[in-house]
């Protein structure tokens, strides 16, 4: 098993499980009420047709955010079986 | 120790009226249609004071026919807001509001097929210490997804009536109008721990909200909860500020933390969202869904985010937006006119003629014209919107565009209200209130006047044909300038956009942070119903502003008086816009520019379109928007006083150029106005937008002179 990466890492239709967030920042605490928190599975569904921004799968709801933002995230993938 | 310490205590309305319910939901969880339902067509729109975000306040009746006030607050994921409508919601519930007094119980709406993540804001509410319903919308969706919820269960747990709903095909509705009618209703019995390095500060400021702020004891722990996870970025008018006291204890502690490294926001987001999980626990039942595989919604967005076919998608929308804006709204704007002009002239007969009669006619019924004329592309715009949201296409554009637009600093949400300022800016910027970040809001308002819009293509047109020697002019040379017009103001705004973002309007990073909602139906009634509240809203708040400055320039270019026999074109020479166009004229000459295009300037303030009626009447010249040739040859054998003629290709493109980029429409400037509820912006972007006008005219006009021309 490979060490977490960043969620920009993630291949399209990967799954993985939420490990850090950087430690301030109001795009993150707002990211925090939108469900996504450490511990949390997520699935990167799509990319938009410019590769940014990008949709994710949480808690059974679609959410997009920008690469520049999911940089920031680290996520354990599970590992492809 | 979830829900431990029942205190199930009841709490009745206030004596002597009926207590006023606030709807409250996530964005996407069918809370305007449930409002729709539940107060049919008895809803007053309106603004809250100090701040554009509407306020929607409307009655359900009960079996019995009691009256029940219900406001509709907007959309919000939480209570730490994180734009001007989550911040009204916030203040509101939390009575910060002086304006609007607090709603005495609150109706919680959620999305039965996403629960988890909705029941975030209701755990906040439940902490306001207010009587809640919480009505479970969109069963059928959950119960598709093969989600089940134990209705009951979660009633025990949360010690308030829970009512399941399709607020869509009007279910539950009878159930949900016999909770809201109740004389009394429970207080909510749900408790959560609060983690343990931030319990003494919430007892500290909850203590000071008590003693320094006079906040109720239960509102004072929920508001001293808030307060932890408040950004405090987003102030909005109207609401009234902490206490010293509070604030400085809240400072004191967060300078403790972080000397910890204790992350105090995220500590709360994430025990709340651990006794979400325990709730859901008890409450869901996760099935298997009715269909296996990928879902209508991934299919559609299969095709629709697809690098080829998503533009393809998006590209074709957007041209039968942009199409009927232009061209259907065109026999309703013929009709308008057509009327206005009757009325006018009915006027004209039945009445002697006098002062009073043009006051009447060419002020107020012309004025009224200049109002209603928007009324067409305005309620188009705001159907096609209405439909894209509530099919949830809007999301997608949004998601397509973001990356293009964020290359000025800006987010996908600024490309429908940008790209309808095309056809005309009022809609377009009107359709900004999507946009939740109030920076990127105001960047985009600032910048839409500035996408040619359908109002200019007379003035390009007459230009184009006077610029051309001859009667007919090359279709290549038409297009070909009017491209360049086109590009020049799109460039322009984005320009000014970037500028405006780095510097102005310097905000934090921009952010993207959007549910995608699955696709679904559109509900027709409610899009009809948003347009025309916001149809209605343009004529009440804009429309007024509108005829009074046009009943203004009227009486600019009206008065004083020629002497008796004068000629229209005397008259006009003789009047204070006459007098303004010889006053303007030292600082317009430099663009190539006379007195006389100068009147045409101030005249066409109005609107532009303007510009070539004033012409006519300037030159003498009888024309039509139909037929131009007797104004252009007018224009042709106008003179400097020195015989030099004085619509040279040079001036006419200089002219064209002018109307690119100044701000020559006082509608917009009305609805500026209103929409940012101040006259700084209008009056800011008035100056800007002309004096860019100037300077780019100034300089193509001395190097034309240069080459020659």
């Amino acid at each position: 098993m490979s060490g977490p990466i960043s969620l920009s890492k993630l291949a399209l239709g990967q799954q993985a499980v939420l490990r850090s967030f950087p430690p301030a920042g109001a795009a993150f605490l707002r990211l925090r009420e939108m469900g996504l928190l450490p511990g949390t599975r997520l699935i990167l569904v799509r990319q938009a047709p410019l590769g940014d921004p990008l949709e994710i799968e949480v808690r059974g709801y679609r959410l997009s955010l920008r690469r520049a933002e999911a940089e920031c995230i680290l996520v354990d993938p599970d590992s492809p079986s | 120790m979830n829900a431990s310490s029942a205190v199930s205590k009841t709490v009745g309305g206030p004596p002597g009226r009926a207590p006023v319910y606030a709807l409250v939901g996530n964005p996407n969880c069918g809370k305007s249609t449930l409002f729709n339902a539940l107060t049919g067509l008895k809803q007053k729109v309106g603004n809250y004071p100090g701040v554009t975000v509407e306020k929607k306040v409307g009655t359900a009746y009960s079996q019995h026919g009691q009256p029940m006030p219900v406001i509709d607050l907007p959309g919000a994921y939480s209570l730490a807001a994180r734009s001007p409508d989550e911040a009204v919601t916030r203040d509101m519930l939390l009575g910060r509001r002086l304006d609007t007094a607090a709603p005495d119980r609150i109706l919680c709406i959620v999305d039965a097929s996403n629960l988890e993540r909705n029941l975030y804001l209701v755990h906040q509410i439940l902490d306001l210490g207010r009587p809640v319903i919480v009505v479970l919308n969109m069963m059928d969706l959950a119960a598709k997804a093969g989600v089940r919820i134990k209705v009951e269960r979660l009633e025990k747990e949360l010690g308030i009536p829970v009512i399941p709903c399709e607020a869509a095909h009007g279910r539950g509705l009878i159930e949900l109008k016999l909770a809201m009618s109740r004389p009394d209703l429970p207080l909510p019995r749900h408790r959560w721990d609060i983690p343990s390095p931030i319990a003494p500060a919430v007892s500290e400021l909850q203590a000071s909200l008590l003693e320094n702020d006079r906040k109720a004891p239960l509102s004072a722990r929920a508001e001293a909860l808030l307060l932890l996870t408040d950004q405090d970025s987003v102030r909005v008018a109207g609401s009234t500020p902490l206490s010293s006291r509070t604030t400085d204890i809240l400072q004191s502690w967060k300078v403790r933390w972080e000397g910890q490294g204790v992350d105090w926001a995220a500590t709360l987001v994430a025990s709340r969202y651990d006794a979400i999980a325990r709730l859901c626990a008890d409450v869901l039942e996760r099935g298997t869904p009715e269909q296996e595989g990928a879902s209508l919604s991934d299919r559609i967005d299969g095709v629709v985010t697809h690098p080829v076919w998503g533009w393809l998608v998006l590209g074709g929308l957007m041209g039968a937006l942009f199409l009927s804006i232009f061209t259907l709204a065109e026999y309703p704007m013929t009709w308008i006119d057509d009327h206005i002009a009757q009325a006018a002239d009915a006027v004209k007969a039945a009445m002697p003629p006098g002062d009073l009669r043009d006051l009447i006619t060419d002020g107020a019924i012309a004025g009224v014209g200049g109002v209603l004329i928007f009324l067409p592309q305005i309620l188009i715009l705001f159907f096609f919107i209405g439909l894209l949201e509530s099919t949830g296409y809007m999301a997608r554009a949004a998601f397509i565009m973001d990356r293009l637009m964020s290359r000025v600093g800006l987010n996908g949400k600024s490309f429908i209200p940008l790209l309808s300022s095309y056809a005309c800016a009022i809609p377009g910027i009107m359709a900004t209130r999507t946009i939740e970040d109030a920076k990127d809001r105001l960047v985009t308002i600032l910048v839409a006047p500035l996408m040619s819009c359908s109002a200019r293509l007379p003035v390009y047109l007459l230009m184009i044909a006077a610029l051309v020697p001859g009667d007919t002019i090359p279709v290549g040379t038409k297009v070909g300038l009017m491209l360049l017009m086109y590009a020049l103001g799109t460039s322009a705004a984005f320009g000014f956009a970037w500028l405006f973002k780095r510097t102005l309007l310097k905000g934090e990073p921009p952010l993207m942070i959007m549910e995608l909602p699955p696709y679904r139906l559109p509900r027709v009634r409610d899009v009809i119903l948003q347009m025309v509240e916001r149809g209605g809203l343009f004529l009440r708040r804009a429309g007024t502003l509108i005829l009074g400055i046009s009943i203004v320039l009227w009486f600019l270019s009206t008065y004083p008086k020629a002497p008796e026999g004068a000629t229209a074109q005397a008259q006009m020479a003789h009047s204070f816009a006459g007098q303004a166009g010889q006053l303007i004229e030292p600082v317009i000459r430099p663009l190539g520019f006379d007195w006389q295009i100068g009147i045409g300037l101030i005249a066409s303030f109005a609107a532009r379109e303007v510009f070539v009626s004033t012409m006519g009447v300037v030159f003498n010249a009888q024309s039509d928007a139909d037929d131009t040739a007797p104004l252009r040859q007018a224009l042709a054998s106008a003179r400097w006083p020195d015989g030099a003629p004085l619509f040279t290709p040079l001036v006419c493109l200089t002219l064209m150029i002018f109307y690119v980029f100044a701000m020559q429409c006082v509608s917009t400037i009305a609805v500026v106005r209103r929409e940012t509820n101040s006259w700084r912006w209008p009056l800011f972007q008035l100056a800007y937008m002309t004096g860019t006008a100037w300077v780019v005219c100034f300089a193509v006009a001395s190097i034309g002179r240069l080459l020659g021309y």
